[in-house]
């Protein structure tokens, strides 16, 4: 355990403190692979990546490997695969997603049965258990964020514009299988980063809402991510608050306010939109 | 310009020679042979199903021909290296009304693969997205949104991002299609600006060739394979004229469909 800092509350603990960082480091990596997600209509992608995730959870639990390593070798394996089915046309987004969903699920559930650990175990990783982090899953979430920093560094203005128009991105000789295989592993990195914080079935609301919100009022691309990064870190920082205050599902807590903020922002801009037609 | 067919140089812009391709069973393109001459304005025109997007794709390189071969720039599709100096706006509806994106961030998307699409803009970068938004007059747009444009100034800015490396081939597929006679002819001018100012070959297909009838050096009217391929007055002298009479063409189109 990293050695405990005083801080005020409600991150005066040393467990707080952890939660903070790795809870700040996902808030904010995750809505840079949202930006691209959304605007692809892949909303639900990460929903589908890691539901194919928790079967990898299970797989370690059966082969008594560490889960995050075997949940990052099947989520990759089955955002690749969903790439590939939308690419060639062998499946629309929305199926292909629910393809893997489905079987992704179902294998989980019957390794999870096979291996015999308590639903405990299961549920940390379901729902997330970032007030139990050790430093170690800490620095491997920090690890898995700086890949992701790097890597959109390098491809996300290729990114952008394959996102833009694929067609058009091929034509002028970009390479649009690779950034596009690129993103699908980001997304299943982002996913496995996540889960230990916000637990399997939440973390891909970490990739939608805050860009949800954003794009509500951004006027450009480059705002859009900014502004996104900013709402989903608002968004870690008083769901944990909020947590430790009310004894909250942390989680839950985090994704709630993310949700909240969507809601204040939509409204805000509601009125703002009224007031100028009154006007 | 109008009916001023360029001199036949070694290397065409594009070229095809017995291009086949067939979706299943199903021909969509038949034996096409064509050639378009560097700095040639050149219309492809056809009813509805005749299968001229399939025969762009094919002249691109996105789709690989059944029969025949075909070469843009000078080399075959795939293999064309600096492929930067080709532009291409795709047959599309409107951009996404919530697209979050600046006009300017649109435009600079097509400078990514002649900078390398690793690399972050530069001051040159910048300055050719200025250049393409000047010659298709949106400079004053140049920080709005653009999913908060009309579609014709939304069609504008894709014909500015094709622009934007000054490219020796211009492919644009119905880029006019559903915008107003203002915007047609703002997008009339962009094109001549760079057939002449450029010398770009432009490849235009299109049902509506009203406001550039005028412009065109070369007209191919295909239903899967060429069944006419001259100049626009050798179109004028079968009784199709392309910029007087705006219903001869769609109604000739009919007439082989």
């Amino acid at each position: 355990m990293l050695a405990e800092v005083p801080f005020f509350w409600p991150f005066d603990t040393g467990s707080m403190q952890l939660a903070l960082a790795a809870a700040v480091v996902i808030a904010a990596c995750a809505p840079l692979i949202g930006v691209f997600i959304v605007q692809r209509r892949q909303s639900l992608m990460g929903d589908g990546v890691g539901h194919v995730a928790f079967a990898g959870v299970a797989a370690g639990f059966l082969l008594d490997v560490w889960p995050v390593w075997t949940a990052l070798v099947f989520a990759i394996g089955a955002a690749v695969v969903i790439e590939i089915l939308r690419s060639r046309g062998h499946a629309t987004g929305d199926l292909a997603l629910a393809l893997v969903f489905y079987g992704g699920l179902a294998a989980g559930s019957i390794m999870v049965g096979k291996a015999g650990v308590s639903h405990e175990r299961v549920e940390d990783y379901l729902f997330g258990s970032i007030l139990e982090l050790k430093t170690g899953d800490l620095l491997t979430i920090i690890g898995l964020g700086l890949a992701i920093l790097v890597v959109l560094g390098v491809i996300g203005r290729a990114l952008f514009a394959i996102t833009l128009d694929e067609e058009a991105s091929r034509v002028s000789g970009l390479p649009v299988a690779a950034c596009n295989g690129a993103l699908s592993v980001l997304t299943a990195v982002t996913i496995v980063a996540a889960m230990r914080v916000l637990g399997i079935l939440l973390v891909a609301a970490m990739m939608v809402l805050p860009v949800a919100s954003s794009r509500l009022f951004a006027r450009s691309f480059r705002s859009t991510v900014l502004f996104a990064v900013g709402i989903g870190v608002v968004a870690a920082v008083a769901g944990l608050a909020a947590a430790r205050a009310w004894d909250l599902e942390a989680g839950g807590s985090i994704v709630l306010c993310a949700s909240i903020l969507y809601g204040v922002v939509a409204l805000t801009r509601g009125a703002q939109q009224t007031a100028r037609t009154d006007g | 310009m109008g009916g001023m067919t360029p001199p036949r140089t070694t290397e065409a812009a594009i070229e095809a020679q017995g291009v086949s391709f067939a979706f299943g069973g199903t021909p969509a393109v038949v034996d096409v042979s064509l050639r378009v001459e560097p700095g040639e304005f050149c219309a492809l025109v056809g009813p509805n199903g005749s299968g001229k997007s399939t025969l762009v794709r094919i002249l691109l390189g996105l789709l690989q021909p059944d029969a025949g071969t075909v070469r843009c720039l000078g080399v075959e599709p795939r293999a064309l290296d600096d492929r930067w100096r080709i532009g291409y706006v795709p047959q599309r509806h409107a951009l996404a009304p919530a697209l979050p994106a600046t006009v300017e961030e649109v435009v600079a998307t097509g400078r990514l693969a002649r900078r390398g699409w690793w690399r972050p803009p530069s001051r040159a970068d910048r300055e050719a997205v200025a250049h393409a938004l000047e010659a298709v007059a949106l400079t004053h747009l140049v920080h709005r949104p653009v999913g908060s444009l009309s579609g014709g100034e939304q069609q504008r800015v894709l014909i500015a991002k094709a622009l934007v490396n000054e490219p020796a081939l211009l492919v644009l597929d119905e880029p006019v299609a559903g915008v107003d006679a203002s915007a047609q002819r703002a997008f009339r001018d962009s094109v001549v600006h760079e057939v002449r100012e450029h010398g770009a070959a432009v490849l235009l297909v299109s049902h509506e060739l009203g406001a550039v009838a005028a412009d065109l050096d070369h007209v191919l009217v295909m239903k899967r394979s060429i069944v006419f391929d001259g100049d626009p007055f050798e179109l004028a002298a079968r009784g199709v004229s392309l910029g007087v009479h705006a219903d001869d063409l769609p109604l000739w189109l009919e007439s082989l469909s």
